[in-house]
């Protein structure tokens, strides 16, 4: 096949990867837009793989079917891993994209140093470090949301810890600048690994710090990475393709990140550099005199759900650790049964990725247009009768709107604590993920009810359906 | 009210798609590269200012369809944009499949197999995803 049929297969491969993103506005369409992606990338690999100058088909066979071997297992898993699944795929972009980028610069300092020009340099270091961030970054991110036990679950901090990563991140770049003016030097085969090398701890130092709370925000940025890192492989071969589909996942992850940024009231590099954790920590301390928390019964929850008319349910990530979403939908169905109106209302960072609480809904077969967004159900919350939490915290803790000296002033949050009464599903009174007090726990109005998300929400189910037995 | 806000926005996002691909196709004719080694260009010469543009035109794209996505399906979007990224694999196949030495094949190689990961799995479980996300029951 010639280079232009190629790039024409490259065109419509891109046009396609456009619609599929571009079907992705609406559910009906959007699982047309997975097929229009898949073939996308059958054009893509077909057409790169049919050039003549590709010969090692046996090698590459055996990567692809390895490759389907690992990849299809991963597309099984439960949806409330999810998170985790998502954070490992960018460790394998990011993986696949430094090892390319080394793979050309070596085979190009050994066949023609004179290939090296400044630009496919830059290039080059681009991709790598991008890559590298991404890969550490990212497998760190996963075992922090899979609860490895040797990967330590609370934001790590330590003094100059922002300082030092910084100052990490200018020697690699340093070295990197140095690299790219003297591409071919003898030093340079040995200084190209140390970049690699501090790359790869910088992905690890900067995702110790961040805690569960911005997890989504982090996974947003480090899929913005991953798609820059194909972009500069783009530039490195010279690739329309890599480089058109890289800034398309680039700007997905661009737009996600700052969803999530604008949803908790932070900057970017206050999301990165912030250390949430300490500052949390602090602000639970201090917070000791708050008063008295009530507790009630699942089947006093019942009975005043019950009698309701508009209940709204407010998941969080408790309710994903719980795998209660089945249950809570039996709890919906029941409730809609009597006539009572439940909506859910799903924050932007509920949960431990953009969008979690959706999916899980949707598993548990909830049809999504009674899921609300934030600011849609904020303005019915004093008409609602009950507001019920389910694992959620920082999303609802009042200290975001009132309390101007906890560390999460100024977020937006679902304001659960105008609704008539407040059922709180709570595994215990310790602080949420973040650390910070949390007031509505003990508003008047609110009620608690301790226990395993999925084991409450079951009693309450219980009590709802024995009454339609015996009434 | 709220939908007749959008609708301008909606057709501004169609003609950028438009003006992108065709923004697109010029600047991919009008670049005779496609992979360095095949056509044998001269050392030191890259013309990289069209990829540049194209850089710059497919984020701007990027930027306006991804804008528009339902906020219900982010999840399914984080996974969908992952196997897209995963076009990392033509890369891969550049550095596996040519005769090059058996280390740079190798690095190829396990290239081609994480990116294979994440197509497979990527497209597979946004599909999944997807399926579950209905209006109402009747569906």
């Amino acid at each position: 096949m010639s280079p232009g049929y190629v790039e024409l297969f490259y065109l419509v491969a891109t046009a396609l990867f456009i619609f599929s993103l571009h079907w992705m506005n609406d559910p009906k369409t959007a699982r047309r837009g997975v097929a229009a992606g898949a073939a996308a990338m059958f054009l893509g690999v077909a057409a790169t793989w049919a050039q003549p100058f590709v010969v090692n088909h046996g090698w590459m066979v055996l990567a692809v079917v390895l490759g389907i071997a690992v990849g299809y297992p991963l597309s099984r898993v439960a949806l409330t891993a999810a998170p985790q699944r998502t954070a490992l795929s960018h460790a394998f972009g990011g993986l696949a994209a430094a090892l390319v980028g080394t793979g050309k610069y070596y085979l190009w300092l050994s066949e023609g140093p004179e290939e090296l020009t400044t630009f496919r340099m830059v290039a080059i270091i681009a991709e790598v470090i991008l890559g590298c961030i991404t890969f550490t970054g990212s497998l760190f991110a996963a075992g922090k949301l899979q609860e490895l036990r040797w990967i330590p679950q609370r934001p790590v901090t330590y003094p100059l810890q922002n300082v030092f990563n910084i100052a990490l991140l200018l020697v690699a770049v340093g070295i990197g600048t140095w690299l790219a003016l003297n591409p071919a030097t003898p030093e340079a085969a040995f200084l190209f690994p140390v970049v690699i090398v501090i790359a790869l701890m910088f992905g690890i130092l900067l995702i110790v710090p961040i805690g569960g709370a911005d997890m989504p925000t982090v996974i947003a940025i480090l899929n913005s990475y991953a798609g820059l890192a194909a972009v500069a492989m783009g530039f490195v071969l010279e690739n329309n393709l890599l480089i058109t589909a890289g800034a398309l996942d680039g700007a997905s992850g661009l737009i996600l990140s700052i969803i999530m940024c604008k949803a908790m009231n932070r900057s970017y590099l206050n999301v990165l550099f912030g250390a949430f954790g300490s500052a949390g920590q602090t602000a639970a301390q201090e917070g000791g005199e708050q008063g008295e928390y009530k507790a009630d019964t699942p089947q006093s929850a019942a009975l005043i759900m019950e009698q309701s008319t508009n209940v709204v349910i407010i998941p969080g990530y408790g309710m994903a650790v719980a795998q209660a979403q089945h249950r809570v939908r039996e709890l919906y169905d029941h409730l809609k049964k009597r006539g009572v109106t439940v909506r859910f209302a799903i924050h932007p960072v509920a949960g431990r990725m953009p969008g979690h609480m959706n999916v899980l809904l949707a598993e548990a077969d909830v049809p999504y247009g009674d899921l609300v967004e934030m600011d849609d159900v904020n303005r019915d919350m004093p008409q609602c009768d009950v507001a019920l939490v389910i694992g959620a915290n920082d999303v609802v803790n009042p200290a975001a709107a009132l309390d101007d000296s906890s560390p999460i002033y100024g977020m937006p949050i679902i304001e659960a604590r105008k609704a008539r009464t407040i059922f709180a599903i709570k595994r215990s009174m310790n602080p949420g993920f973040a650390g910070i007090e949390n007031a509505l726990y003990f508003d008047d109005k609110t009620w608690m009810l301790f226990g395993d998300a999925k084991h409450v929400v079951g009693e309450i189910v219980k009590e709802l359906s024995g009454d339609a037995g015996t009434g | 009210m709220k939908r007749r806000r959008y609708l301008p926005q909606r057709v501004i996002t169609i003609l950028s798609i438009a003006v992108g691909v065709l923004g697109l196709a010029l600047v991919a004719r009008s670049d005779p590269v496609t992979v360095a080694e095949a056509s044998g260009h001269a050392a030191g010469e890259t013309d990289y200012w069209p990829m540049v543009f194209v850089f710059l035109l497919s984020t701007f794209i990027g930027l306006g369809v991804i804008r528009r996505v339902s906020r219900l399906l982010h999840t399914p979007l984080m996974s969908l944009t992952n196997a897209i990224s995963a076009v990392a694999v033509v890369g891969a196949i550049l550095i596996a499949g040519p005769d090059y030495p058996p280390e740079i094949r190798l690095l190829g190689g396990i290239a081609l197999f994480a990116s294979v990961t994440n197509i497979v799995s990527g497209f597979l479980i946004t599909d999944r995803m997807l399926k579950m996300f209905k209006r109402d029951r009747s569906e």
